[in-house]
């Protein structure tokens, strides 16, 4: 028994087990793993909220794409779906949050409100999260159907599924540091 | 009891300024010093034991320029009665009527808030809805719709919203409808 299994040098091209070995780059790994199971900080802050909590039930299932794991802890989250108006009194709260949520990370702006500040041309609604956040993904509507959220998270995947995860990352470390 | 004899009541008993009746609604405006009597008055002489709301008004150009307005119900006899008072730039307090229904705590904060009417004897007097140390009044009517930059370093800021143009308001016409459509509308130019 000792001596057949010293025998067996492993390699991809041995028969017994080709059919379970896949070559691949190291990046396309890490994003496929991290595009499936975007954990998501919901920042519900208006009737958005309601469209992602429907996004989250069975009806829709958000489970589907691999981001029903809604963390309300942002040290446990991977991407902020910021759905509704932020006002200027909430805006640096939702910063310090975005702040506390552990890289890589992402941000989808749901809705007209979180997109441009929507209907609120007023002196207490911030015209837009991208004034304080950089936000990946941008969905319309007032509020958005729960579609819309999932095609947005899907184009988010699409993002991820692109980036370079490695070098890319890399790099930003550097910045950091320097 | 009905509207007619809480109305007559308070007449005889406080110095009314003004009294307007509406369509079956009636409206007391008092001056500011009798305001907490009469309050007092509705409440445990005529029964009026929820109060609606207090909102501010602002008319400005007018002097006094703001009004102070109490909504007030009765659930044992179910009607309105509205109690109003005015104050001016020069003197904005009014007294709290917190003592009498606790409810007044946050609508006068409100007021308080939107409009920079003080209320004295407070127990809580802080800003409601814009954040503590934000230095304007919103809700006046010499602040423009799209605000104004205002910044607390760690707490809050804020900045002008674009308009491109508006406010598009309706304005109120008996004409044709044309004139009643939204256009941009500036209060400097009325």
């Amino acid at each position: 028994m000792f001596l057949f299994m010293s025998t067996i040098a492993p390699a991809a091209y041995d028969s017994k087990i080709e059919g379970n070995v896949i070559f691949s780059r190291l990046d396309s790994c890490i994003n496929w793993m991290r595009k499936n199971s975007l954990w998501p900080m919901p920042m519900g802050l208006a009737c958005c909220a309601i469209e992602m909590m429907a996004a989250a039930c069975a009806r829709f299932d958000i489970a589907r794409f691999g981001a029903e794991v809604m963390r309300f802890s942002p040290r446990q989250s991977d991407v902020m779906i910021v759905a509704g108006t932020v006002t200027y009194k909430m805006a640096l709260a939702v910063k310090r949050i975005y702040d506390q949520m552990p890289e890589p990370k992402w941000v989808i702006a749901m809705g007209a409100c979180a997109s441009s500040g929507g209907m609120y041309r007023s002196y207490a609604v911030l015209q837009g999260i991208d004034h304080l956040l950089p936000v990946d993904v941008y969905i319309s509507g007032c509020p958005p159907r729960p579609e819309a959220l999932l095609e947005g998270l899907m184009k988010l995947q699409h993002k991820i599924d692109h980036e370079r995860a490695i070098t890319d990352q890399k790099k930003e470390l550097l910045e950091v540091l320097s | 009891m009905s509207l007619a004899e809480a109305v007559s009541k308070l007449q005889e008993k406080f110095q009314v300024i003004q009294k307007i009746d509406f369509r079956g609604e009636s409206t007391l405006e008092l001056p500011s010093t009798q305001i907490e009597a009469a309050c007092r008055f509705a409440k445990e002489e005529l029964g009026f034991d929820f109060l609606v709301d207090i909102s501010g008004v602002d008319n400005f150009g007018d002097e006094p320029r703001f009004e102070i307005v109490y909504e007030l119900y009765t659930l044992k006899s179910n009607f309105h009665l509205r109690l109003k008072t005015r104050a001016s730039e020069d003197h904005l307090e009014v007294p709290s009527v917190v003592h009498l229904w606790a409810t007044a705590n946050w609508h006068e904060r409100e007021v308080y808030d939107m409009m920079g009417i003080r209320f004295s004897n407070h127990p809580d007097l802080r800003r409601i809805l814009m954040w503590e140390g934000y230095p304007y009044y919103p809700l006046r009517k010499d602040f423009p719709l799209e605000g104004k930059p205002s910044d607390m370093p760690e707490v809050a800021f804020s900045q002008p919203a674009p308009l491109e143009g508006g406010p598009f308001v309706t304005i109120a016409s008996p004409g044709h409808i044309e004139d009643r459509e939204p256009r941009a509308r500036h209060v400097a130019d009325d």
